[in-house]
């Protein structure tokens, strides 16, 4: 047993005759609601993608006090960790400088 | 080896010599302090850099400042041939010993923190840089 209310509202598709108008209109509404689904996705990013350009670029802030140490900011940790042992020798026998 | 270092820092001595006057003296072949670098020292008047140098904590009399600079000189001589000796640059080198000659304040003494403000040493440990050992 069939729902005849379907049989009704859209016409059954093999009729050889009616195929393709009824793809015709078949495609045409589908890409109407594709068409439809873009802008809706487009009218909820769109305020979003404008509130990003107005609101939310990244500032990059200069720090309010200046850095104090640049300096030897790129000698790496296991430079120095190579180096101690050696570094406290000559210490030790440097010791009037030192 | 020992006879290389003494002309290095004979070298230092005669470079800072012509520099700085006649207030330099063959001192630096002694095992001990300058007593002028000694005393300043312990007064508080210049402190350990994280560079590895001597720094003044307060402004130098002239002929402290002398005195302290030829100490930095001797110094940087010593970290350039050590420097090279162990394929690294001066300036690793430097602050390597820095690390170690802050870790050897003895309270009271002067040294420089990590964001560059000079600290009293007390009976704890000191505050390094984090790359320190």
């Amino acid at each position: 047993m069939k729902p005849t209310r379907l049989t009704r509202a859209i016409k059954p598709a093999n009729n050889a005759a009616m195929g393709s108008s009824d793809m015709g209109i078949g495609a045409k509404g589908s890409r109407r609601s594709a068409r439809g689904a873009i802008w809706a996705t487009a009218r909820l990013v769109l305020p979003l993608v404008g509130g990003a350009m107005l609101s939310g670029c990244i500032s990059v802030k200069a720090p309010d006090k200046p850095i104090v140490i640049e300096l030897n900011i790129n000698i790496k940790q296991e430079v120095i960790y190579r180096l101690a042992g050696d570094a406290a020798q000559t210490i030790d026998k440097n010791a009037e400088i030192f | 080896m020992m006879s290389r270092r003494f002309r290095n820092v004979a070298t230092a001595l005669a470079l800072g010599a012509m520099a700085l006057g006649p207030l330099m003296t063959s001192a630096a072949l002694a095992q001990a302090r300058d007593p002028a670098y000694a005393a300043a020292r312990s007064a508080g008047q210049v402190g350990e850099k994280i560079d590895g140098y001597l720094g003044f904590v307060t402004p130098p009399a002239p002929a402290l400042r002398a005195v302290i600079d030829d100490v930095n000189i001797k110094r940087k001589a010593v970290y350039a041939d050590k420097a090279k000796a162990n394929n690294a640059t001066v300036e690793e080198y430097a602050l390597t010993s820095g690390c170690v000659l802050i870790a050897q304040t003895r309270p009271g003494e002067k040294y420089q923190a990590p964001d560059g403000t000079w600290q009293t040493r007390g009976a704890g440990a000191p505050l390094r840089d984090a790359r320190c050992p």
